[in-house]
């Protein structure tokens, strides 16, 4: 047992500090920092920056494109990146459909594809969950009928997350209604700008807007924007739903979280003390510290784990069920900790002059109600129980 | 023993949960909570006609109740409508204006609307940190500091004022005119303000004033314990309702055990809730209402958050939308925490008890 990281691993991680040190720019991080919605210039800014470096794709393969990096390299990236305050990766591209394309793609479509990707002319989205397949995902509706050499596609998606910013969706469709459930899915590439789709905003509880609804009205693209086999899609949703997981514990913006936490306590007053001071309050925060440097392990012991099985297995369900626990209850003490001042509705405080709380405290209460998605979103955490009770209990 | 409510305050409950689901839907709600002045002034005017100011007062007071129950039975009310008028504001001034023996037929009858600043940045809950100051006497009074969190400030036309003259922690009041005002729409709806006062003209209305800013936050917390059980029974009806309708894996969700339990888990919260908020309105104006509102704001800020984040999370992403009311009722719970003493601050006050 030895829970240092090799000398290699220590180069690496210094390596990444400082390319971002000099690269991601003021900016960028201070907007990430500030916690509103970041500009899709911004995302696309520093996808260009980390693409010049060559570690954008972190997780394709050397001759796609990517870094070639084990799980641990990746975890150290993130964690830099976290702690750098950069930007997340946008994933529809880059962890979901790349690895999808490289996995089942065939030679053409990886080779128009994957480029675009790397490069940014192509913003992809995500078209799998509909009104009624949430968590019972098989069950979707939008069909896709084969006529000639083309695809006709009807139906809706929803939960679209950046859909605003994308030329393209790749979208679970039902191509055999007659078959079982998962037999009947195939997996098809639309452009956003197709005649028929639709993208219709979602309002979010806190206000905010990073997901859609698309609709598609016989929309028509051609047949090879199949991707892998006919009637094959599910095969591929399963595939993609591990390469999700990674990294679904959110172990670095919870270290983030718990840091801006203790500091935003030490500057808020409470009984004429600072907050920190508060037994109750500093009794909530080092209970989510146990439970995060838990997690921080229970975290590397399954990446390492990985590493050595070449896939992550069932288990990591559990990273997801407490990584979304812990990082929303940081939230929470977040927006506590600010007590009245927490109220304001960001962007309708009239007066600019007038601070209300501490520096990058004004998104705290809405980052609270957003993060709630987190429990839902990817697999929800009543989900992600019953995966492991089939998988690990056997029940 | 009897839990039933008289007579009278089954009528108005009705009266005014009728007004308010007709007249004051959530669709209308939302058009007017988050954007200033975040008032409906004709609504406003009707809710008052309708008797829900009257009855926050006692009749010597010229108003028709004025106990704990009363006040449970007018903010159950809005509560369950998710109401963002300043009704708050109403409520705590007038009990200011009770103790001083002042006269408030402008505010019980609507036509002047009233708000309470007592809350400073760095005194956000405790009386005892005040800093905003009081300086000279009889008709040359003036305040001067920064009140934070004044609910319904943006709309109000008298400000009542904690404020410290010497040792003495008095209560003053301000026109609003005379004071420079920043209002704001706040996360769950309605309106707050930032008060800022600079040698501002005041007028005294209570020398020593503390007994009477506890009263007036304990009714306060009366008010918002009652307003959070309305809103929980909605959000829980929501939600039991959407078990029953909303089907995956082939079922309606409301088959799966695990989700049943949860959604029990709610209603037990919301019972002890109700129970705890009928002791602390019994106990309101009374030696012990200051413990008994401490324990029910406590116990709210528990069963509002379990049944906000449950309610969310059970309906799985479509309470997450601004569109479905779930998730402005969730808000209104969450957010009812940061006024008057969190969950925090009232368990460290009954704690504080033990070791007395």
């Amino acid at each position: 047992m030895d829970l240092n990281f090799t000398q290699e691993e220590r180069n690496f991680r210094e390596e990444v500090r400082s390319y971002l040190a000099e690269n991601l720019p003021a900016r960028i991080s201070d907007a990430v920092r500030a916690g509103g919605e970041l500009t899709k210039e911004m995302m696309v800014e520093w996808h260009a920056i980390l693409n010049r470096k060559g570690w954008l794709a972190t997780i394709w393969p050397v001759e796609h494109g990517g870094p070639g990096w084990t799980p641990v390299e990746k975890y150290i990236f993130e964690d830099e990146c976290c702690k750098a305050y950069a930007p997340r990766i946008v994933p529809f591209g880059l962890s979901m459909l790349g690895p999808v394309l490289i996995k089942f793609g065939n030679d053409a479509q990886k080779s128009t594809i994957l480029p675009r990707i790397l490069d940014g002319t192509d913003w992809w989205c995500q078209g799998y969950s509909e009104p009624g397949a949430g968590s019972d995902l098989a069950s979707l509706k939008t069909r896709a009928v084969r006529d000639g050499d083309e695809w006709v596609i009807n139906g809706q998606k929803t939960w679209t997350t950046l859909g605003q910013h994308a030329d393209k969706i790749f979208c679970l469709c039902r191509t055999d209604p007659d078959a079982k459930q998962q037999a009947g899915i195939s997996f098809i590439l639309v452009d956003m700008d197709a005649p028929g789709v639709e993208l219709r905003p979602i309002k979010l509880i806190e206000g905010g807007h990073e997901v859609n609804e698309v609709f598609f009205t016989d929309v028509r693209v051609p047949y090879t924007n199949l991707v892998g086999e006919e009637n094959k899609g599910w095969t591929i949703a399963k595939y993609l739903l591990t390469h999700e997981r990674t990294g679904i514990a959110g172990v670095g913006f919870s270290m983030q979280a718990l840091e801006e936490v203790k500091s935003l306590a030490r500057k808020v007053k409470r009984n004429g003390k600072p907050l920190a001071q508060d037994p109750l309050f500093s009794a909530r925060v080092a209970q989510v510290e146990i439970d995060l440097e838990a997690m921080k392990l229970t975290n590397l012991r399954m990446l390492f784990k990985a590493q050595q099985q070449g896939a992550p297995g069932p288990e990591t369900s559990i990273l997801k069920i407490k990584g979304t626990v812990i990082g929303q209850e940081l939230k929470d003490l977040a927006r506590r900790a600010l007590g009245p001042v927490a109220a304001p509705f960001p962007g309708h405080i009239t007066d600019g002059n007038i601070m209300f709380g501490p520096e990058d405290t004004a998104q705290n209460a809405a980052r609270y109600f957003n993060n709630r998605k987190t429990s839902i979103f990817g697999g929800s955490n009543e989900i992600q129980r019953n995966i492991l009770t089939k998988t690990m209990l056997e029940l | 023993m009897d839990f039933s409510l008289t007579e009278d305050r089954r009528m108005l409950q009705d009266s005014l949960t009728r007004y308010l689901t007709e007249q004051y839907p959530v669709e209308h709600r939302n058009k007017v909570a988050y954007d200033l002045p975040c008032h409906d002034d004709a609504k406003w005017g009707e809710l008052a006609e309708l008797g829900a100011l009257f009855a926050l007062a006692p009749e010597d007071a010229g108003g028709f109740g004025g106990t704990g129950f009363d006040i449970s039975v007018v903010f159950e009310a809005l509560g369950r409508g998710i109401t963002p008028e300043p009704v708050l504001g109403a409520l705590m001034a007038s009990r200011l204006l009770t103790t001083a023996g002042a006269e408030q037929e402008a505010l019980l009858s609507g036509a002047a609307k009233y708000a309470v600043a007592i809350s400073e940045i760095e005194a956000p809950y405790e009386l005892e940190f005040i800093a905003a100051t009081a300086s000279g006497s009889g008709d040359s009074i003036t305040l001067s500091g920064r009140k934070s969190a004044v609910y319904g400030g943006q709309v109000a036309d008298v400000i009542l004022v904690a404020a410290k003259n010497g040792d003495k922690l008095g209560v003053y009041e301000v026109q609003a005119s005379d004071a420079q005002i920043v209002g704001y729409a706040m996360m769950d709806g309605g309106g707050a303000a930032e008060v800022m006062l600079d040698a501002t003209p005041a007028k005294l209305l209570i020398e020593d004033g503390t007994a009477a800013l506890q009263d007036a936050i304990n009714a306060g917390i009366v008010a918002l314990c009652s307003e959070a059980v309305g809103a929980m029974d909605v959000i829980h009806d929501y939600t039991v309702d959407y078990l029953k309708q909303r089907k995956q894996f082939g079922v309606v969700i409301g088959k799966f055990q695990v989700l049943q339990h949860r959604a029990v888990d709610m209603l037990t919260e919301i019972e002890q809730a109700r129970s705890i908020v009928i002791k602390a309105a019994a106990e309101l104006g009374g030696p012990d209402a200051t413990r008994y509102a401490s324990m029910a704001k406590n116990m709210i800020g528990r069963a509002a958050r379990l049944n906000a984040e449950e309610a969310i999370q059970m309906h799985g992403g479509i309470a997450m939308t601004w569109e479905y009311p779930v998730s402005h009722y969730a808000k209104r719970l969450i957010m009812l925490d940061h006024q008057l003493g969190d969950t925090d601050y009232h368990l460290a006050k009954v704690a504080a008890e033990i070791a007395a």
